[in-house]
């Protein structure tokens, strides 16, 4: 047992409830995989709710299909009850612990932090001033953005958060696993791991049983899995611009920014970073506005409107970074540099510092929430026979 | 809705044969209007807490495993019913059940493979994904946008017929009684198994005692004004579909969930703490619907199914906690029994316990000897506390009096002639077919197949 703080006692007890129903019904089996894993138990402690709650991705089917749903006297809100017991593991699993407290207010605690961002930003910015004005223009050929902050002092800042946001990261998914480890049996498989991170790459629930998910309203959809996957792998392009960006930098020496692919200019190579972060800046901004427009036609009985500040302040800051993205990029040898870079590398900040504390960890959880049902489904049976 | 003009067809119930009838008759080209009793978040009567309709099929089809032959099947109906069927309507279920499948996904329903839990069924029934309610509401889906009109909270409360001839139905709605004329009516108003007045006519106040497993709208008053109207009814008006389930469970619309399915594995005593029928008798699939009326005829309707921590686990994990207890006499305390008498009644069952390899997924060899009843397989010692016990009520699936029809789904009069417009489907008219027993899955393949003949022939008729 963890020494963690549990999650509050309702969620527990209501839990246990709507697990004791669904398990004595199993109608919903062929929805997604809460249903099986929850079929491999037949008590449901706190440490099980965590971890299926985590299974669930709060495509609402199970709401639909569901004859107990309210007004039912049983008055079962599946995906209600996971959605709000899944808000209180990132709080219980979040590193530091002092810090779960973002999660209560947390689409101001992201637009705060996001505002500080820029302020540390513009500070290390003063602070490790070249000798050039912030205020004038420079060209490729001078540095453009590297000239108002060297590429080294971006490195190490974005280093540095980076490392900080990876440890938080792996600290609550260390909690996780920890925590919910109760009933699972062996240890993680190749082929278990394999099979997760193929659910995760695919989003493979998010497809319901065929044809999408009950999501945003009652009728099979593919939109928010479409608008996910734009978003994921947006996420992903970026990161790997900068990423690639810095092995241009470091190991081949091509220093100074990447080229603009253009018409006679055209070196596909170096300008790997800009075509790179262009696609997944587009997946940044369609997959997340399209996320936020589902959010709004979604049925309001089966969210917790708790977690819309959280849900709405992560994407709309994705939507920002990949905006100031774009314009450091086309502006990027006008007088204007100084304050885009400020805007974006603000966002990005923004996004760094926020991820351990905000939606962002819903993928980590639920990765590891996919590990341990690929491992479960090889070594524990379902239990319960008519 | 309008209320001055006349619909082709009238369709008085909204669960699963009301919504094929509707379908059907509207894809026709017939006007169609769908009068629901209940409101719309209790929709489709019974058949909202369904989860498979039995099917024939002759290799590995979709969801189903292996073979499930007309003959095997027919059998099948043959022995549960012990012949009280009319083979004609049988086949003709049971032969279209092959077919039903491809039109229910063309209407939105999807499948799944038979649930956890539930391997013996995965050869004879196809599992609907997400059970009833969500086949319900993809047919109400497909009926919206095929243009049939609906209302809920709409009771009918009268019929009026001539010469056995439909002309008008009167409905109540939001305390207002309306009448609407329909050229044809197809009535699929489900049993009666939710008016427990009814109910007590022929069991009397043991009735009072009973839990109705789903819906409380389907009280049987079409069945009633058709038969006061001079319909021929089939079926034993006093037997209904009885299983023992939890007696925690709500009086109405517990469905599925409060099922207990650890009879066998245990014994079943009374509130006199005492045995009073044989618990292995069969495989539980095959005996739970005699349980029912077992735990109906024992005092105050009451029965507590009693087992040792060995079997705990090994059976469907049932909604409402198990009581426990260290001891049998803590046991008996919290069930209000006699101790002394449940401390007799377990050492007698245990001492007849005769050694044997214990099997549930067989007719195994762990018998009694020397008790009565006895218990002729899975019987093993009740001595490894904790004891669990769940206590027993009678829960009514379904009654089993109906409308006679005919091939065409047509209502039969007292005079034996068909009436000209008056069409039924589902259960009630089940009782043509299923006069007695049960086969799983059997009454959504009776709902699914003369719900859509219904709905054809009234269009023909309409049509004609
Ligand atoms: C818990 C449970 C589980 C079951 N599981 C299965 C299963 O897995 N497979 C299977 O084949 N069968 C199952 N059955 C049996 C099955 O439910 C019925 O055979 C089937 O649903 C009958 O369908 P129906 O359309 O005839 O009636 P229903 O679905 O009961 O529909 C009757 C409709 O008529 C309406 N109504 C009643 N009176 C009026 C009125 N006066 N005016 C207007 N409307 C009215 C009701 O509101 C209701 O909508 C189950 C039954 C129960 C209780
Ligand atoms: S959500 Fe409802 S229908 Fe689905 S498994 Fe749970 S109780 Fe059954
Ligand atoms: S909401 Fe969707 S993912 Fe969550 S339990 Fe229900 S069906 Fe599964």
């Amino acid at each position: 047992m963890s020494t963690l703080k549990s999650i509050p006692h309702e969620l527990v007890a209501e839990g246990e409830r709507v697990m004791r129903i669904c398990n004595a019904c199993r109608y919903c089996e062929g929805f997604c995989a809460v249903f099986p894993a929850m079929e491999r138990r037949l008590t449901f402690k706190e440490d099980d709710l965590n971890y299926l709650a985590n299974l669930c991705h709060n495509c609402t089917e199970c709401y639909y299909a569901c004859q107990y749903a309210p007004p039912q006297e049983f008055e079962l809100n599946f995906p209600k009850t996971l959605a709000e017991i899944r808000m209180a593991t990132y709080q219980k699993y979040a590193w530091p612990g002092p810090l779960a407290g973002l999660f209560k207010n947390n689409g101001l605690a992201t637009a705060v932090i996001s505002a500080l961002s820029l302020v540390i930003i513009l500070a290390i910015m003063l602070t490790s001033a070249t000798s050039k004005s912030l205020l004038s223009a420079y060209s490729d050929a001078e540095g453009a953005f590297y000239a108002v902050m060297s590429h080294h002092t971006m490195v190490l800042t974005f280093g540095t958060a980076a490392a900080l946001l990876f440890v938080a990261l792996a600290a609550g998914y260390a909690r996780f696993w920890k925590d919910t480890s109760g009933k699972a049996e062996g240890s993680v498989s190749f082929t278990a791991l394999a099979q997760a991170v193929g659910d995760v790459l695919r989003l493979r629930y998010l497809d319901g049983a065929e044809g999408g998910c009950a999501y945003p309203e009652e009728f099979q959809s593919n939109a928010r899995r479409r608008f996910h996957h734009l978003t994921f792998y947006g996420f992903i392009l970026c990161f790997a611009a900068t990423a690639v960006g810095t092995v241009f930098h470091y190991l081949l020496g091509w220093e100074g920014p990447p080229p603009i692919p253009g018409v006679g200019k055209l070196n596909l190579v170096r300008s790997l970073p800009v075509i790179l972060g262009s696609v997944g800046g587009i997946g940044l901004l369609i997959g997340p506005a399209g996320l936020l427009w589902l959010k709004s036609k979604r049925n309001t009985l089966l969210a917790d409107q708790k977690q819309n500040g959280m849900d709405a302040g992560f994407l709309i800051l994705l939507i920002l970074t990949s905006l100031t993205g774009f314009l450091l990029t086309a502006f990027r040898e006008t007088g204007a540099v100084s304050t885009l870079v400020v805007a974006h590398l603000g966002m990005v900040m923004g996004i760094f510092l926020t991820m351990p504390y905000g939606k962002f960890v819903h993928g980590i959880y639920r990765f590891g929430a996919l590990v341990k049902n690929a491992v479960e489904q090889r070594t524990m049976p379902t239990l319960g026979s008519e | 809705m309008d209320l001055s003009r006349v619909y082709d067809v009238l369709i008085v119930g909204g669960g699963n044969a009301a919504l094929c009838a509707a379908i059907t008759a509207r894809r026709n080209g017939c006007s169609v209007l769908v009068l629901e009793g209940a409101p719309k978040e209790f929709r489709g009567g019974n058949s909202r807490h369904t989860r498979n309709l039995r099917c024939m099929h002759d290799g590995p089809a979709d969801v189903l495993t292996d073979a499930y032959t007309e003959r095997e099947y027919w059998e099948d109906l043959l022995k549960v019913t012990g012949g009280q069927t009319n083979e004609k309507l049988a086949r003709m279920a049971i032969r279209d059940s092959a077919h039903c499948r491809k039109w229910m996904v063309q209407h939105g329903v999807r499948f799944q493979p038979s649930l956890g839990g539930t391997l013996h069924l995965s050869r004879t029934n196809a599992f609907f994904l997400g059970g009833g309610k969500a086949l319900v509401n993809a047919y109400y889906r497909s009926a919206e946008l095929l243009g049939v009109d609906i209302e809920y909270n709409s009771e009918v409360r009268e019929l009026k017929i001539q010469d056995g001839k439909f002309t008008s139905a009167v409905f109540v709605r939001k305390g207002f009684t309306h009448e609407i004329r329909a050229k044809a009516l197809i009535a699929a108003a489900g049993g009666f198994q939710s008016n427990v007045a009814w109910l007590k006519q022929a069991w009397g106040d043991a009735a009072d005692n009973f839990i109705i497993r789903g819906t409380p709208y389907d009280k049987g008053t079409v069945l009633k004004m058709l038969m006061e109207q001079g319909v021929k009814t089939i079926g034993d008006p006093t037997q209904c579909h009885a299983v023992a389930i939890d007696a925690r469970a709500p009086k109405f619309d517990g469905g599925i969930i409060t099922r207990v399915d650890c009879v066998s594995l245990g014994i079943v005593v009374n509130r006199y703490a005492k045995r009073f029928y044989d618990e292995g008798e069969d495989f539980w699939p095959k005996r739970y619907a005699i349980w029912g009326r077992l735990v109906a005829g024992q005092p105050d309707q009451i029965g507590y199914s009693i087992i040792d921590s060995k079997s705990m686990g090994t059976f469907m994990p049932p909604v409402f906690p198990p009581i426990e207890a260290e001891s049998l006499p803590e046991l008996a305390k919290k069930l209000g029994l006699d101790a002394e008498q449940l401390v007799q009644t377990v050492t007698e069952y245990n001492d007849a316990v005769r050694p044997g390899t214990f099997d549930h997924t067989v007719l195994d060899n762990c018998a009694t000897e020397g008790i009565t009843p006895q218990k002729s397989h899975w019987a093993r010692r009740l001595d490894k506390p904790p004891f669990y016990a769940y206590p027993l009520r009678p829960g009514i699936t379904f009654t089993y009096l109906g409308v006679s029809v005919d091939e065409q789904a047509r209502i039969y009069m007292q005079d034996d002639k068909p009436a000209k417009n008056m069409f039924a489907a589902g259960e009630l008219m089940a009782g043509s077919i299923l006069g007695k027993g049960y086969l799983a899955g059997f009454g959504m393949t009776i709902g699914t197949v003369f719900g859509r003949i219904a709905g054809k022939e009234a269009s023909l008729y309409v049509n004609a």
